[in-house]
């Protein structure tokens, strides 16, 4: 079984966020990066499929020199090799088709990335990853089995769920259920030393750029203070919500 | 040329989000001086859709998942010069795929209408609602997916042409099986959330929560904690990965509101905090705030939205 994984470099969610002082781009000072939450779900499925029936497990991230830290942490988590397309992309779409150049010139049986990632939240690159491969693509995955070359996923849909098959190779775009939060893997000292040697490979951009750029960033209008209401006056807040929110 | 818009639906009734979409449709169609042709697979009268701005529906049987929608779309959208997808589960599945089989330029997460149609621009949400983007699309095939409930809008009439395609749509993913919760309000559509945390207890102590949430027509929530100790399923779990939502109203009951749960519902359009401890730090992205033991505050909370809705 080979396995890749895509892997996003994105501020940790509690890290405060800034704009540069043109507006053009997010400041990187003072934020510390992470391995996007949603693709550890996949490190750590793809880590159980490995355990279960062998196989090797590649992660791949499109971006500069900077994100080889957050891949050395894949390695240290226990991926086998790391690939680094290298390149500045400024949309999911070249993303996209920087992951479909590598996995055409290589083979995987199944590409697991996370839903979205938490810096641009654009949910983009799985399914358009899969409609470029024309492999099938479960979104949304909470639950994954694979039997003899035949997936079975199960995706969260608006209020419930659905249960796909189709057969490998396929896409999943993963979150929180594709293993549970308490199984997710962290680095220990060994995997830490090993992941020092492990292959991580540089590979050049194919692409050009993408037919969409950011114009520019600004902070949401700050909230108004909230207004406190006593435990005993629930009537005020029942009169609040219907006269001045318009909530009721 | 015209603005194509998916219509979703859920066994052969429109989506609410689907209504959004045509409107959204309808708002950057006549910009331009376009129409707008809206795509769905429910056979009924063209009024619905056409009151919010539909002037050529195409009814025709859709594919049961995303790429099979998408490779349809794809046929379709050489009448067209644009196209909207509501953000909702499949349409967040479908847009991208769209996007990738005709190279169209997408936003997702789209929170406005065009700013501009030439070069044509909109803001975005990004870094969970911490920012906000303003991008730019190339021209070629411009994919616009939008969060639902994210901008209110007047809808406007539109001609209401009927006509029926057949499309054959190929995917190689099977569907096996679909479970949605009825009777219940689906979580990602709801306009009211009502959403608990550890500080209720204990899962026995979710019945004050359901009737609160029943008085309102809201959808139950709540939080990450509360579902890895498995008080409440999965699917109830709001915040970074778990359930993103924007209600009209969001009400935390408990919830100390920690960065992760914030960033899946900061988006909502009032919120109101229930905590006894006035240091919640979930009271600063609140608009109202009581502090107060959830055990006494949300059954007269109850009472007093009885009383409002039969008065009113």
């Amino acid at each position: 079984m080979n396995i890749l994984v895509c892997i996003s470099h994105v501020p940790d969610t509690t890290a405060k966020i800034n704009f540069t002082a043109d507006g053009t781009a997010l400041d990187p000072a003072g934020v510390q990066f992470v391995i996007n939450p949603y693709d550890e779900f996949g490190l750590t499925k793809a880590l159980h499929i490995k355990e279960a029936q062998g196989g090797t497990i590649t992660v791949i991230n499109v971006g500069p020199a900077t994100t080889e830290p957050t891949l050395r942490k894949a390695l240290a988590i226990g991926a086998d090799k790391a690939v680094r397309i290298d390149a500045i992309p400024m949309d999911a779409i070249t993303v996209a088709k920087e992951l479909k150049n590598h996995i055409s010139a290589n083979s995987y049986d199944l590409i697991i990335c996370g839903q979205e990632s938490i810096d641009y939240n654009g949910q983009q690159v799985p399914a358009m990853l899969a409609a470029l491969l024309e492999q099938p693509f479960a979104n949304a995955c909470v639950g994954l089995s694979l039997d003899n070359g035949t997936a079975t996923a199960t995706s969260e849909i608006d209020g419930g769920h659905a249960t796909y098959k189709a057969s490998l190779p396929m896409v999943i775009g993963g979150k929180k259920g594709l293993v549970e939060e308490k199984d997710l893997r962290i680095p220990n000292m060994r995997g830490i030393m090993s992941a020092r040697t492990k292959p991580l490979e540089v590979a050049p951009a194919t692409e050009g750029e993408g037919p969409t750029k950011p114009v520019s960033f600004e902070k949401p209008a700050g909230k108004a203070a909230v207004k406190m209401v006593d435990a005993e006056n629930v009537d005020e807040l029942v009169r609040l919500l219907h006269e001045e929110a318009k909530a009721i | 040329m015209s603005i194509l818009v998916f219509v979703e639906d859920w066994n052969g009734a429109y989506k609410k989000a689907s209504f959004e979409a045509v409107a959204y449709a309808k708002s950057w169609a006549t910009m331009n001086s376009n129409k707008v042709i809206a795509v769905t697979s429910v056979s009924a009268p063209a009024g619905e859709l056409a009151g919010y701005g539909a002037d050529h529906i195409i009814q025709i049987g859709l594919g049961s998942t995303a790429m099979g929608i998408a490779g349809q779309l794809k046929e379709l959208s050489a009448e067209a010069s644009g196209i909207v997808i509501a953000g909702t589960s499949l349409g967040r599945s479908l847009a991208p795929a769209l996007s990738a089989l005709t190279s169209g330029a997408l936003s997702t997460n789209t929170i406005s209408l065009p700013l501009s149609t030439s070069p044509l621009q909109l803001k975005r949400g990004a870094f969970s609602s911490k920012g906000i983007e303003t991008i730019e699309l190339d021209s070629t095939m411009p994919i616009v997916s939008f969060v639902p409930n994210s901008i209110g809008l007047e809808p406007v009439a539109g001609e209401g042409n009927l006509e029926s395609r057949e499309i054959s749509s190929n995917d190689a993913l099977e569907v096996l099986s679909t479970e949605v919760a009825s009777g219940k309000v689906a979580l990602p559509e709801a306009e009211a959330v009502v959403s608990a945390g550890r500080g209720l207890k204990g899962p026995e102590n979710w019945g004050m929560i359901e009737e609160l949430a029943d008085v309102l027509g809201a959808a139950t929530a709540c939080s990450k904690p509360v579902s890895d100790i498995g008080w409440r399923p999965h699917s109830e779990h709001v915040g970074q990965t778990g359930i993103q939502v924007n209600p009209n109203l969001y009400i935390a009951i408990g919830i100390s509101g920690a960065i992760q749960h914030l960033a899946g519902v900061s988006a909502s359009k009032t919120i109101v905090v229930v905590n006894t401890d006035p240091e919640a730090p979930f009271f600063k992205a609140a608009d109202y705030g009581i502090v107060g033991d959830a055990f006494e505050v949300v059954p007269k909370l109850v009472n007093a939205l009885r009383a409002f809705k039969a008065a009113s």
